[in-house]
């Protein structure tokens, strides 16, 4: 999965370079992709038939992500016993405990982005420099893969054995006299939940990075050394400019995923935080209050929302770093 | 931009090169993998301590277990052949006929990674009709879109490291049709790219809870919760094999499909990149 690092570094790569000469395959005129200046009705032809080949992938994408967004979309204005427009289920959603859901969620979601997103990219390079084709590479990467998808009930049992009260962990920090639950620190809690979130936020960044980080080449490094830089200089000019728009994606993917984590957060603390998508679930599970039906898809649209406003972000932090890191 | 580049030269592991860092860079990267080794490997550990051997071995005989076992193996192989049927050909058309869709393809195969799950299964139980809604299969076709953002990129990675037009161009011109240059040129070339989207959905398929949940239908990682109320150690074990067997199979398939590769000339197997073994050079 290279997102992250496209997202970024593609534009300066692929613009000359993937426009030419698109029509490789078959013969003849109909080849040649693309829309043409003049209208006619051959031309049109010629562009459907070119665009067909991608139809299939187009109606699934409409059928199984589209039309049920826009089914939460419609939704979030919809009253549940008339049918008819209405901005209640928003305003609910808005307020209240609500609200505070939306808060904590965003809190949640920023610390385990850029915390995991550090230390991943730390843990990748240490993985990137290391010979490649070792069993040690291929088993971080590979262990990456299945932590990255792991979570619900048996990752917040595992911390419960670990850091729940008279955990593992928990009592040998007693034994050496530091009690972590008489200084503050609870699993339950925001706080607890963000380090339980890691265990699968740092694998997914090692995931994402990875193919960034095979962008720096070599010959870039020795170039820079041959021309008398220290290590600092290379990545404050060379390595740190080429990574930090893919650093930033990468981070962008841990806070949509910190931010949708569901079954988690809900095992450990049996909703005493007021997280949004632990609230979007409970009305699925119908617990709802009568007139309230709809307020769940108002409160997907919001998620939707903050993803958004995050992607805003994402594009003007890094077209600052741009200009900082020229 | 990885997949192209393709170096195989890990900055500072071969060659002699005389220079300051080579001594620090080692010690740095212990650190910080003993720090993650601390981390990942206590939680397991502890678990394991309080599941006890004796529950690995009940496992098994569970009531429920081979059921959501298997259909949790069902729908992975499902969305498995869906995915690569439909995502394989759109690729590969996009690259020799629409290369200017690249970047619109990407972008919207990034969506199902930013919108939560949650919200999605919303929105799909309501416009689901009721044939689909009774049957699991539904899972199965939802999680095609949940794996589109790994499965398409591991594609679209081995397809650039192929420089599949050329590999296209001399097919044809060697009288190879359509089909042919498809089943006999681009698959095998794209081995290593297809084994990788197939094992990241594999493992999101088997261990996705959200959406099967919410749904109501008992798979694998849903029955270790529902069972986690009757026999907590039991859970515990079941999750931690889960664990265990699915890395071990992952590990397996990236070791043999790299040992594979490079008898063919291609680079090693990783989960997001197929590196090639020459340098294509600077472009």
């Amino acid at each position: 999965m290279v997102q992250c690092d496209r997202l970024a570094v593609d534009q300066t790569v692929a613009a000359p370079g993937s426009l030419a000469d698109p029509g490789a395959l078959g013969s003849g005129p109909a080849a040649e992709s693309g829309p043409r200046p003049k209208l006619t009705v051959r031309g049109v032809l010629r562009w459907l038939r070119t665009m067909a080949g991608i139809v299939p992938f187009g109606v699934y994408m409409t059928l199984g992500l589209l039309l049920p967004m826009a089914a939460v979309a419609i939704g979030a204005f919809r009253d549940p016993n008339g049918g008819g427009f209405t901005l209640s289920n928003v305003k609910t959603a808005t307020h209240g405990v609500y609200l505070h859901g939306f808060e904590q969620s965003i809190i949640l979601s920023v610390l385990t982005s850029i915390l995991p997103g550090i230390f991943g990219l730390l843990i990748a390079y240490a993985i990137f420099t290391a010979k490649r084709g070792t069993v040690l590479r291929q088993a971080v990467i590979t262990a990456s893969g299945v932590f990255a998808n792991f979570g619900g009930v048996p990752l917040a049992f595992l911390f419960i054995a670990t850091l729940g009260s008279s955990g593992l962990a928990t009592r040998w920090l007693v034994d050496l006299g530091f009690d972590p639950y008489a200084h503050g620190f609870s699993l339950y809690n925001l706080g607890g939940v963000a380090v339980v979130y890691m265990y699968f936020q740092i694998p997914l960044m090692v995931l994402v990075i990875l193919p960034a980080l095979e962008g720096l080449r070599s010959a870039w490094r020795e170039a820079a050394e041959n021309l008398g830089a220290r290590t600092w200089h290379y990545w404050r000019y060379v390595g740190g400019p080429v990574l930090f728009p893919s650093f930033l994606g990468c981070v962008l993917l841990l806070f949509g995923s910190a931010l949708s984590a569901y079954a988690t957060a809900e095992a450990l603390t049996a909703g005493t935080i007021p997280l949004t998508s632990i609230q979007i679930g409970s009305f699925l599970n119908g617990n709802v209050i009568a007139g309230q039906e709809n307020v769940g898809k108002a409160l997907g649209l919001g998620m939707v929302v903050i993803i958004a406003a995050a992607m805003v972000i994402y594009v003007v932090l890094q077209r600052r770093a741009a200009k900082w890191l020229r | 931009m990885a997949a192209i580049t393709g170096t195989t030269e890990a900055t500072g592991t071969r060659g002699p090169r005389p220079s300051r860092k080579r001594v620090s860079l080692p010690v740095w990267r212990w650190v910080i993998l003993l720090v993650a080794a601390v981390y990942f490997l206590i939680p397991l550990f502890a678990a394991l301590r309080f599941a006890g051997i004796g529950a690995f071995r009940s496992v098994i005989s569970e009531p429920g277990f081979t059921s959501s076992l298997g259909l949790s193996v069902r729908l992975a192989v499902v969305t498995t052949v869906i995915t690569i049927a439909l995502m394989l050909p759109t690729a590969v058309y996009v690259h020799l006929r629409l290369p200017r869709l690249r970047r619109l393809l990407e972008g919207i195969t990034i969506l199902p990674i930013v919108i939560p799950p949650v919200v999605l299964i919303v929105g799909v139980l309501q416009i689901a009709p009721g044939f689909l809604k009774s049957t699991p299969y539904l899972l199965a076709l939802e999680y095609v879109i949940l794996a589109m953002p790994f499965a398409y990129r591991a594609i679209d990675a081995g397809l650039r490291a192929l420089d599949l037009k050329t590999v296209v161009e001399a097919s044809n011109s060697l009288g190879a049709g359509w089909t042919t240059t498809l089943f006999r040129v681009v698959l095998p070339n794209l081995n290593t790219a297809l084994l990788s989207a197939i094992v990241l959905t594999v493992a999101l398929v088997l261990g996705e809870f959200t959406m099967a949940s919410l749904a109501l239908f008992e798979t694998f990682p849903v029955w270790i919760v529902v069972n986690d109320q009757t026999s907590g150690q039991v859970s515990v074990a079941a999750s931690l094999l889960a664990l265990f067997v699915t890395w071990l199979f992952l590990l397996a398939i990236t070791v043999i499909g790299t040992r594979r590769a490079r008898r063919t000339g291609g680079g090693e197997v990783t989960l997001f990149t197929v590196a090639r073994q020459q340098t294509r050079g600077e472009s």
